[in-house]
């Protein structure tokens, strides 16, 4: 490649047209770069994507993709750039040319034929339900949203019977959208494709529009986050951890089960945490569960790090060396702990894949905070998840 | 019938632009009872003001209007042009129709409709207007200095030199200030005490200057020229009348208190004085370290001290001081670094702040001026962080403009004291001012290592205890960069006092955004401010450096002589007044009023004005039910004129 350059402004126009504004306010202290946890182990450098987009170089394609929007390095920025935005911004307009990367094509265009990301059949979005949960009518207080990767990924399905279990055991008014609903579109967005997000969107608002919905649980942060951001303010979102952590403290759910002294870490969903704030929920609820013994990872809280599941990286395949999932897990096994909790159908999927490749599948589980609850309530999930491979799914693993 | 003179000023370009001036020229002569109307290029200029007093006499003009810029900028130049013309000043008009109208339009339309429409008011409100005289009141000679710095003894040392009195107020138990904890100011490396203590010496010294440590202003009253101001003067526990100095109770002290002076490093006694060339060198109990105070017993600085000098029933007492002027110079404070937990100051020993750090390079500092750690070690390898919290949406958006030098010259005295390799995390280096750039270039060919990329979080280092990780991108190579090094220096904000807000509402002050004491104008007027006869010096305005500190101080003082140089002075005519045979006694004026001017007269059942206080801004005026408050030249019927003239258009 040339080593001259020449600034191509029309690009860098285009790039704030799309949203990333932010990025003429960047003075380059490198401050994100030093922050984001791609840096020390990819090529990947934040702070360079951000330089190429002020002025618009060419070569910015070549690492456009490696940004997980973990958002550290936005809470981090002196000069408050909205990075994310200006992520996203570019990608949005460099891949418009065909440059999206072969894995995320499937992503897309699954989403744009089936709504969902996971190549699933739309009509049996609600198959793992079985029909054994209701359908969320006007009469209902909430509607629990289930994420499409709860719905169709076999591993987070277990996620999405258990967080049902729970809400039926909660005594709440709730019920299961339809099946005519689509992707929430978080991850969508931020790999750029905002036309077809504001579809997803429109067709979602529909249908909270013409069922009367008010107040949303979300199983996933993503949802959360994007219902947060994008939708509006007529819905009051809750994540599925901030409500349990309630209707404890309400004495409205009381875990029974001793766990006899297991020890659990707990990941910060960057989405659940650094994205919407909610980092003592999660812990109240583990907490709360008798003989449970909670740890901290070093990085934790606002500083924690990313699985590398966000901004489309779920989809993307990265190479052995470059995966922040396989360092988390690292991290997690430093603190001695059986179980690694956390609260994202994400986070699950990339930790899943990690505890396999790095044959450490023995000595630490992966778990959401629900399924650890709901086995607190001494309820069986593997009696819940009979049957469970009927489903028809077809994705990633 | 009024003969009314229009004089319409072309500023160059800057009103000619989007307003058509000539076409406002004719259309004043159209209005009524003008007798004369003319443009001109620059009617400030000598022929624009000649003009005018020739057009006065020649065609008996007794009320003049000029359309031009602010009366902030011109009005005093023409009132003189009335006044030496024989006509009372306060018949002339300004009619703002450059920062109102054609600095706000690039519509040549628009700005010229406007300019008719302001004029057409201004020619209603000019028939009704009455001539005014002026107050003139006497002046308290003497100035109060307020915060004892570099800036407030610089400032202090000059009014005493011209022989006027002096109040220097301090906080603290000494003078000195920040300066005084360095040990070496950039760029030269001279030693900070060398060049101060002898300023310290001569306010203890000077006839003119009455010093009053571990005082507070509690209260203002009063305005420009006779300012009555409250002091606190703290209880000492020492009566500084009796006590010769000897310090024989500090030595016998079983107290413990931290030392403020040594930034927390190492303890003092609870008797004590700050640093060894403290002035005043007498002694003050720290009530809250003390054994006496907090168990009841002790008092052995009471056995040793032969002048009978420990009190420990004194109480906290108030001063009244008056002053014809004022002079603000409280100084700064270090942001606290804690809150940002990536850079581990307060939970990582290896992680010093820029204060602590001058203090252990100082001689007379907590390691004698040696740089050891606080586990005791003399550090390999050091990093210093410059912008922390400064540039910083999420904390300062100002830059702090010294930190670039000083981290500088502590690359330059770590590697004269240690043998130790010197990181600098820098995201640009401003190095702005007289032999900076020089000294700048000189620390280079230290072999400091000079890193662009700000200093992102510091980590314990997973393989030596006790050794840090310094982690960046260097933003040259595009690599992530780990440094392990012993210690860590935060370059920090600077930011205002903790209290500035509550001094800035004590002399009726605006502060900026950050909290930092706003100048009257950023240009043309940076030490004075919105109160007459308060003035601003050093760091309270906005982070500088000594020199531009020193700078400021002096010229504080020549703004604050301006005053005080006179016995008499003359206020503004254009003030309020109380009918008091209308007050309805609500007192509606004495709440709305900014500055203090009306007050309720119990006696007499009526509100009344303070005319010395009055800015003549009219809200009294304006929330007065029962009409009963006349506002000098803005009255109800001149008012209402003017408002008549705006809106026929």
């Amino acid at each position: 490649m040339s080593q001259t350059v020449t600034p191509y402004l029309e690009m860098s126009q285009a790039i704030m047209e799309a949203g990333g504004e932010a990025l003429k306010k960047c003075y380059q202290c490198g401050t994100c770069a030093g922050t984001c946890p791609w840096t020390p182990i990819t090529d990947f450098n934040i702070r360079k994507l951000v330089r190429f987009g002020q002025l618009g170089l060419d070569g910015i394609e070549d690492f456009m993709w490696g940004c997980s929007t973990c958002k550290f390095c936005v809470d981090r920025c002196p000069r408050g750039v909205e990075i994310i935005d200006v992520v996203t911004a570019i990608r949005n307009v460099y891949s418009g040319g065909g440059m999206l990367p072969q894995s995320l094509r499937a992503f897309v265009g699954s989403l744009s034929a089936r709504g969902n990301p996971w190549s699933g059949d739309q009509a049996k979005r609600n198959d793992w339900a079985k029909e054994k949960y209701p359908l969320y009518t006007k009469d209902k207080e909430y509607l629990f949203w289930s994420c499409c990767t709860v719905c169709y990924d076999p591993r987070n399905t277990r996620l999405a019977k258990a967080t049902a279990e729970l809400l039926n055991q909660s005594g709440l008014s709730w019920g299961l959208p339809s099946v005519d609903v689509n992707c929430c579109g978080e991850s969508l967005k931020k790999v750029g494709d905002l036309e077809l997000f504001e579809r997803l969107k429109n067709n979602n608002l529909d249908y909270f529009k013409s069922n009367g919905v008010s107040k949303i649980i979300t199983v996933s942060p993503h949802c959360l986050a994007s219902f947060k951001k994008d939708y509006g303010d007529d819905y009051e979102v809750l994540h599925l951890s901030e409500l349990i952590a309630r209707l404890v403290k309400e004495g409205k759910l009381t875990p029974k089960k001793d766990f006899g002294g297991v020890k659990v870490t707990y990941h910060d969903p960057c989405y659940l945490g650094r994205h919407s704030g909610v980092y003592d929920a999660p812990r109240d609820v583990l907490k709360s569960i008798a003989g449970l013994d909670f740890v901290e990872m070093g990085r934790n809280r606002e500083q924690s790090m990313c699985c590398g599941g966000g901004g489309g990286g779920l989809w993307m395949e990265k190479l052995k060396g470059e995966r922040l999932s396989d360092l988390r897990i690292e991290e997690a096994l430093e603190t001695g702990a059986s179980v690694l909790a956390t609260a994202c159908p994400y986070c699950i999927t990339m930790f899943e894949d990690s505890v396999r490749t790095l044959n450490v599948d023995d000595r630490i589980k992966i778990k959401d905070v629900t399924e650890l609850f709901l086995e607190s309530l001494d309820v069986n999930i593997e009696e819940l998840m009979a049957g469970a491979s009927d489903l028809n799914f077809t994705c990633k693993m | 019938m009024s003969r009314i003179g229009v004089f319409v000023c072309h500023c160059g370009l800057n009103i000619a632009k989007t307003v058509r001036v000539s076409e406002l020229a004719q259309f004043a002569a159209t209005l009524p009872d003008v007798v004369v109307a003319k443009d001109y290029k620059f009617m400030c200029s000598t022929p624009g003001q000649e003009m005018i007093a020739n057009d006065i006499k020649q065609h008996k003009l007794d009320r003049i209007i000029v359309t031009a810029c602010s009366p902030l900028m011109h009005e005093q130049t023409f009132r003189k042009v009335l006044a030496a013309s024989g006509l009372n000043q306060y018949l002339l008009t300004i009619v703002n129709i450059r920062e109102q109208v054609s600095w706000v339009t690039h519509d040549i339309e628009e700005g010229t409709a406007k300019a008719k429409a302001l004029l057409n008011g201004a020619v209603y409100r000019a028939r009704l207007l009455a001539p005014l005289t002026s107050r003139v009141i006497d002046v308290n000679p003497d100035v109060m200095v307020i915060g004892a710095g570099i800036a407030g003894i610089q400032a202090a040392l000059e009014l005493a030199n011209t022989g006027k009195k002096v109040y220097l107020v301090e906080k603290n138990s000494t003078i000195g200030g920040h300066m005084a904890q360095f040990d070496k100011t950039f760029p030269t490396l001279d030693c900070s005490a060398c060049i101060l203590t002898p300023k310290m010496d001569s306010i203890l010294q000077h006839k003119n200057i009455t010093m009053l440590t571990s005082c507070e202003v509690s209260e203002v009253k009063g305005f420009v020229g006779n300012f009555d101001i409250t002091i606190r003067q703290k209880a000492r526990y020492v009566d500084h009348g009796k006590c010769n100095a000897c310090l024989a109770c500090t030595e016998k002290c079983p107290g413990k208190g931290v030392s403020e002076w040594d930034e927390g490093l190492v303890k003092r006694k609870a008797i004590y004085i700050p640093f060894p060339q403290a002035v005043p060198q007498k002694p003050v109990i720290d009530r809250d370290s003390c054994t006496f105070f907090k168990k009841g017993k002790c008092r052995l600085c009471e056995k040793v001290c032969e002048q009978k000098a420990i009190d420990f029933d004194q109480q906290d007492t108030f001063i009244q001081v008056k002053a014809g002027a004022v002079i603000l110079a409280t100084g700064y404070d270090l942001m606290d670094t804690k809150p940002l937990i990536q850079y581990g100051y307060g939970k990582y020993p290896g992680v010093y702040n820029a204060l602590e750090v001058e203090r252990l390079f100082n001689s007379a500092g907590p390691t004698g001026g040696k740089v050891t750690m606080r586990d005791g070690r003399e550090p390999q390898a050091i990093a210093v962080l410059h912008c922390i919290g400064s540039r910083d949406k999420n904390n300062s958006e100002h830059c702090s403009r010294v930190c670039c030098m000083y981290s500088l010259k502590f690359a330059h005295l770590f590697k004269e004291k240690t043998s130790a390799d010197v990181y600098q995390f820098y995201i640009d280096m401003r190095a702005a001012g007289k032999g900076y750039e020089e000294f700048y270039n000189r620390i280079i060919g230290e072999d400091v290592k000079f890193i662009r990329g700000k200093g992102a979080r510091v980590a314990q280092s997973p393989d030596e205890e006790g050794r840090l990780i310094v982690e960046a991108e260097d933003t040259i190579t595009g690599k992530f960069i780990k440094v392990p090094v012993d210690m860590v220096v935060l370059s920090p904000a600077m930011v205002p006092r903790a209290d500035s807000r509550d001094i800035a509402r004590l002399f009726n002050l605006s502060t900026d955004k950050q909290g930092f004491f706003m100048e009257r104008h950023p240009k043309l007027a940076p030490l004075s401010t919105m109160s007459e006869g308060i003035f601003i010096a050093g760091v309270c305005q906005s982070p500088k450096d000594i020199p531009d500190t020193v700078a400021q101080a002096n010229g504080a003082a020549a703004e604050a002589l301006t005053i005080v140089v006179k016995d008499k002075m003359e206020l503004e005519a254009t003030t309020a007044m109380v009918n008091p045979a209308s007050c309805c006694a609500c007192q509606n004026c004495v709440r709305v009023c900014p500055y203090g001017a009306p007050f309720f007269n119990e006696s007499k059942g009526v509100s009344e004005i303070n005319e010395a206080l009055c800015k003549g801004c009219g809200l009294c005026a304006s929330v007065c039910p029962s009409s009963a408050i006349i506002a000098r030249h803005f009255t109800n019927d001149q008012v209402l004129a003017e408002m008549e003239g705006l809106m026929e258009f």
